[in-house]
């Protein structure tokens, strides 16, 4: 279902990143101008009623989220930015920041009247050095401006907003590793509760939003909660970034509701499976989450849409694969990623994603037996949800649902000792375990 | 670190290891770069000076190429910390570099999304026309290849990194030619990753 851009509406044209832009073509910063002149209670009502669900991958109220911060507390209060995008197959975060930086600046802001803070931290992950230098211009662009420093519009509101770079840590993309890391530790998680809302960045209540999710404040405040939840189902209001990438003809991000089925993103949007290939799997939501097969695609690409086909939104980045694809070796590649971004912390995380590794380059070398089937069913079983984070259960997913989906694959790999789905743009030399 | 009694831990040195770097040259900031960093520590409360390590140890590699001993004491000394708690941090993220590194590091991602678009191709073309394998500097000192995972520009795959400049839809065919444009121009070369969206 078409609808008009709201997040990402001129990215395309030339200098979208200046203030100048935003002020003369997006309505710049007259959501703050509005959200301030509300008390801080009337902008939570209005992001609770609209509906608005945390986009980095949870899918949790942001709202309530927002509610839950101790105003009471004599604490300082703090808004967390998470922008460490780092979930494979996720670009979203990366076009709104490089092309749209006010609108993030300004949903921090308006996110620091909310819950009584008046400092927000962006924490951008270290690769996205290019991003940060756009983000830092448009940061200074707004003191220049007076809609960031102290007492905005002359209604004594202060907020300071501050980059921090991060240094290549998937897991920092969990709130409390992203807060640990923010303090200047390794970025492992946290014990919860106490959550961060209670005890955050510094022990103090802190809210931590994704990118996306902080830049659909602005519209929610400027239209209206009932004009913001009308745009998707029941639940699932707004617009909504789509990474589609892989095997498709033109790989991009894209927004649209969440009426828009997964079918629909990537034949029509994405223009279908690139050199006239057929599809074969698809990962809907980043690589944490459950793959879906060509004849479970026509569903709407919303958080309970895809709940309900047996998989998840997660952080709506699509990874497309066509019928050259092996699935053991996709397995395989997503375990390399899981075992070296484990933090490390919890046993079975650190040791298990090793062996889930270690296992899958045999079989996909072509000297598995087996029996290593249901040993790596009963590995990743004994993994998932025996972690402190969620990362637990996302390196897991990968080969259980690979072997649900596709367990002939396996078999066929042990049975006939080789991979018998080469493709020519994979390695000439096997990749195993180094 | 295993704890298996059969399956050993081979498959590379783990992020929750601590590995000791070289020692290097004696370190101090200079006093441009000292006033750069009070500038960032003053962006957290005044008890808080920790916070800023990360930014303390990118402007170590800066001026070392890696991130040395001395470089992570001088640090510890500067915001008022162990140097065992900047030597965690230090040893945590992976765009540290504890070894010395050539001139020009060559990132390929490695993830699903640019492994399906041929990224491992891109590897192998480098690594041969190198002599080196991932993880190794060639013999001149010019150039690290490593594999990194997801750089989050999938749509731009396969997507190479070269020290923070970054290079989109990198063919394995081309992946030659970018050594000697990066020879040449250095980072200047790269295409960068910007969006080519702009009408």
């Amino acid at each position: 279902m078409a609808m008009e851009p709201i997040l990402t509406p001129l990215v395309r044209e030339p200098g979208s990143y200046t203030l100048d832009f935003y002020l003369q073509r997006l309505d710049g910063y007259q959501a703050l101008r509005k959200a301030l002149g509300m008390t801080p209670d009337q902008v939570i009502d209005a992001v609770k009623a609209s509906g608005l669900r945390g986009r980095g991958g949870a899918g949790f109220p942001t709202g309530m989220k927002w509610q839950f911060v101790d105003k009471k507390s004599p604490k300082a209060k703090y808004i967390c930015c998470n922008a460490d995008e780092s979930e494979p197959g996720t670009f979203k975060d990366h076009l709104l920041m490089e092309r749209n930086p006010h609108l993030l600046i300004e949903g921090c802001a308006i996110g620091c009247h909310a819950i009584g803070s008046s400092v927000a931290y962006i924490y951008i992950r270290g690769e996205f050095l290019h991003v940060q230098h756009h983000l830092e211009a448009a940061i200074a662009e707004a003191y220049k401006a007076g809609y960031l420093g102290k007492n905005i519009f002359g209604t004594g509101f202060n907020c300071d907003v501050y980059m921090h770079r991060g240094a290549g840590a998937y897991e920092a993309g969990e709130e409390t590793a992203l807060i640990e890391s923010l303090e200047g530790k390794r970025a492992q998680p946290r014990i919860k509760p106490p959550f961060p809302a209670v005890e955050g960045l510094y022990n103090c209540p802190t809210a931590v939003n994704n990118v996306e999710t902080l830049c659909n404040v602005p519209s929610i405040v400027l239209k209206g909660a009932e004009w913001f939840a009308a745009l998707g189902p029941e639940k699932n209001g707004g617009p909504k970034l789509f990474c589609v990438s892989g095997h498709v003809v033109k790989p991009g991000v894209f927004e649209a509701s969440m009426h828009t089925t997964v079918k629909s993103l990537i034949y029509d949007y994405a223009g279908g499976i690139a050199n006239g290939r057929q599809l074969k799997a698809v990962i809907p939501g980043g690589s944490s989450v459950p793959i879906l097969l060509p004849d479970q695609i026509d569903v709407p690409a919303s958080f309970d849409g895809l709940m309900k086909a047996g998989s998840l939104l997660g952080s709506a980045g699509m990874i497309v694969m066509d019928d050259t694809t092996c699935m053991v070796w996709v397995a395989q590649n997503l375990l390399h990623f899981y075992r070296h971004e484990s933090c490390g912390k919890c046993t079975p995380c650190r040791e298990g994603g090793d062996w889930l590794l270690k296992m899958l380059s045999k079989i996909e070398r072509g000297e598995g037996q087996m029996r290593d089937i249901d040993l790596l069913l009963s590995v990743a079983d004994n993994i998932a949800g025996k972690t402190l984070c969620a990362f637990g259960d996302a390196a897991a997913t990968p080969v259980l649902t690979t072997i649900k989906q596709f367990r002939h694959e396996f078999e066929a790999h042990i049975r006939e000792g080789r991979c018998t789905c080469p493709a020519d743009w994979r390695a000439k030399e096997p990749v195993g375990a180094h | 670190m295993s704890f298996h009694p059969e399956i050993p831990y081979t498959t590379g040195q783990h992020r929750s290891e601590r590995l000791l770097s070289p020692e290097g040259e004696p370190f101090a900031f200079t006093p441009e770069q000292r006033a750069r960093f009070e500038e960032l520590a003053s962006h957290y409360p005044p008890e808080r000076r920790k916070s800023a390590v990360i930014f303390a140890l990118f402007m170590v590699q800066e001026q070392v190429g890696y991130v040395s001993r001395s470089g992570m004491r001088h640090v510890a000394a500067v915001i008022g910390c162990t140097p065992a708690e900047v030597e965690e941090v230090a040893t945590y993220y992976a765009m540290f570099y504890k070894q010395p590194v050539g001139t020009f590091v060559i990132q390929v991602c490695r993830t699903l999304s640019c492994a399906l678009k041929g990224a491992e191709r891109v590897t192998e073309e480098i690594a041969n026309a190198l002599h080196i394998k991932p993880g190794e500097t060639d013999t001149t000192g010019t150039f690290t290849l490593v594999e990194v995972e997801c750089l989050g520009a999938c749509d731009r795959a396969p997507v190479v990194m070269v020290n923070d400049g970054w290079h989109e839809c990198q063919r394995p065919e081309d992946a030659v030619r970018l050594l000697d444009v990066v020879r040449a121009r250095g980072e200047a070369g790269l295409s960068g990753c910007v969006h080519r969206v702009e009408k």
